[in-house]
């Protein structure tokens, strides 16, 4: 909204930089604002506004199916931390539900696409193919990877357990019906289906890292391990905070590969905080609740990225 | 670079290529099974008769109209991948070489967007859908993503990156700056208008919360909701859900053994703005 106000406030009077020689030139002075129109339309529309709505909506006792929507202070926030209320076990047991997820699958998500990008950052014929037989699976949306993972890993009509089995292991894991074997699946799957992602992005921080810092640290002796601590892990600094920030991200946004594989099994365990909250506010249409609980998670987000950040930051400093 | 020995390196590559390529090429075999054989244990590799009947089934069955999923997420994806190129280059253009006020501020409340978590947008945003009348029919598919900031951003980073030399002396050959950017900057740019196209028509495709929410009627769904009512429906009859899901696969696939190298460069550039 105070996008909106400065851009129809701002005057078009000037003719722009019409003097400052090498720049565009020709430009009428509204120009600029009729390019960005039809973004800033969509924008606003499904961005800014939602952003603010979203939080009206909290503040009401909202639900799409009734006409009156009262309005009710933050009545919708104190019953997340109120234990006799209706959504508070529910709520925060989709929150450990995207907690345990995301401390499972982020590190894993860190590392082991780290070491695929350093095994693929060198010369060798092939090179791309692999790269992209590697990413693959990410252009499977997660549906795909639903479906397809809930039918391999069927514990009792599966080819997983049945590999297993032939070759003298357990073959009747439960891996979409019970715990801890549930939480294998989604971080296992998850890995397998984003790795690809965060490894090109390794790959392309690591490219960036000039050869020099390498044959440097060469001569100066050390090894292997040395030269990684001291030239790869500082090089790759600023894409390392981008993908695990992103990584956080996208962990705590899980939604598909519980929705489909383990269904929230064996109850309600693996149901996520982005599935509760879907479902209260877009299966039930207890909007206001649904919202309340949204924002509670993106405010735990930022804590946690302005964590990473600040983590990030103690690091280069010391 | 120390000589790896090659049959060692190329075993682990091709064994890692396995691991991935394996699961997608066993969903491709499943389609050309019967049920029964497709759940046997133990099972079988390659189909024993191989049979279309799951395809059959897929198709006879007015309930889940899977022809008209795929033709929905195709003009979806499509539509979006459109929109995306027009919106976000006219917007990244003017904000990479036009001056004007506010732009320090507009440009910086779009990327501030990048961070905020898809999620908290959905109700408030099924509800404008809804103020909208675009609940349940494919607009709802098009148009909302397209706000996103990454496009924006994306395009803007790479008008920056080209030389001034060309616009300039379009300028002086008296062409304006809707000319400059419609005949100098966008030829020059095919290569991120192509990945931009790509990344962003994968995204819809691939969309799966949104669709599942906004859409109510089966001919108005996509594949990625539709594979959720598929699976609802068929439970173990795998063929057929595996055929589903093959359907929504290989458009994607072809699209990225096509269009593999601007995927992975959009890919890697998002990662590079940090």
């Amino acid at each position: 909204m105070a996008a909106e106000t400065a851009l129809t406030r701002t005057p078009p009077v000037q003719a722009g930089e019409a003097g400052t020689g090498g720049r565009v030139r020709r430009t009428g002075p509204l120009t600029p604002y009729l390019l960005l129109l039809p973004y800033f339309v969509v924008f606003a529309t499904f961005v800014l506004v939602p952003a603010v709505y979203g939080l009206w909506i909290s503040l009401h006792d909202w639900d799409y199916l009734l006409p009156g929507k009262p309005f009710v202070g933050l009545d919708n926030y104190q019953a997340l931390f109120d234990s006799s209320s209706a959504v508070y076990s529910f709520f925060w047991e989709s929150m450990s539900a995207t907690g345990i997820f995301t401390v499972l699958s982020v590190p894993l998500l860190l590392t082991v696409p780290l070491l695929l990008a350093l095994l693929l950052n060198r010369k060798f014929r092939g090179r791309t193919i692999f790269r992209a037989i590697y990413f693959a699976p990410y252009v499977l949306g997660v549906a795909v990877i639903g479906v397809l993972w809930r039918f391999l890993l069927d514990p009792n009509l599966g080819v997983v357990n049945a590999i297993l089995g032939a070759v003298g292991l357990p073959g009747d894991t439960p891996w979409t019906t019970a715990l801890p074997w549930g939480w294998v699946t989604l971080v296992g799957v998850t890995v397998w289906w984003t790795l690809g992602f965060n490894a090109v992005i390794y790959l392309a921080g690591l490219q960036d890292i000039p050869r020099e810092l390498y044959e440097a640290a060469r001569i100066d002796g050390g090894g292997k391990w040395a030269e990684f601590r001291h030239v790869t892990l500082p090089g790759l600094r600023p894409v390392l905070l981008f993908v695990t920030v992103n990584t956080i991200l996208v962990s705590a946004n899980m939604f598909g590969q519980s929705y489909l594989i383990t269904q929230g099994a064996p109850g309600t365990e693996t149901r996520t905080a982005i599935m509760y909250i879907a479902q209260v506010g877009l299966s039930d249409y207890k909007m206001g609740s649904a919202a309340a609980m949204s924002y509670l998670l993106t405010a735990c987000l930022l804590l946690i990225s302005l964590l990473v950040f600040r983590l990030f930051r103690e690091r280069r400093d010391a | 670079m120390r000589r790896v020995r090659p049959i060692a390196w190329y075993t682990v590559l091709i064994g890692l290529s396995l691991i991935f390529i394996a699961p997608l090429v066993w969903m491709l075999l499943t389609t050309f099974k019967t049920p029964g054989e497709a759940t046997r244990v133990p099972p079988t590799v390659l189909p024993e008769e191989p049979t279309t009947g799951a395809f059959d089934t897929l198709l006879g069955n007015s309930q889940t109209p899977v022809l008209r999923w795929f033709l929905n997420s195709v003009l979806a994806a499509t539509g979006q991948a459109i929109l995306v190129l027009a919106v976000a280059s006219m917007a990244a253009y003017a904000l990479a070489r036009l001056e004007f006020r506010a732009k320090r501020l507009i440009f910086g409340m779009i990327i501030a967007t990048l961070f905020i978590p898809g999620f908290v947008l959905i109700i408030p945003n099924f509800l404008i859908v809804d103020r909208l009348g675009m609940l349940d029919s494919l607009w709802a598919l098009i148009i909302p993503g397209a706000a996103g900031a990454f496009g924006v951003f994306f395009l803007r980073q790479f008008f920056l990156s080209l030389p001034r030399e060309l616009e300039e002396a379009a300028v002086l050959e008296g062409a304006n700056a809707w000319q400059v950017f419609t005949r100098v900057v966008l030829p020059l740019s095919k290569p991120a208008l192509a990945t931009l196209a790509v990344i962003s028509f994968l995204t819809n495709w691939n969309d799966f919360i949104w669709p599942v929410y906004v859409l109510f009627s089966p001919e108005a769904f996509t594949l990625p909701p539709g594979l959720a009512i598929l699976q609802g429906a068929y439970t173990i009859n795998y063929p057929v859900i595996m055929a589903g899901a093959l359907v929504a696969s290989i458009p994607v696939l072809l699209l990225f053994i096509v269009a593999q190298r601007y995927v992975i460069e959009g890919v890697s550039r998002s990662g590079l703005k940090g």
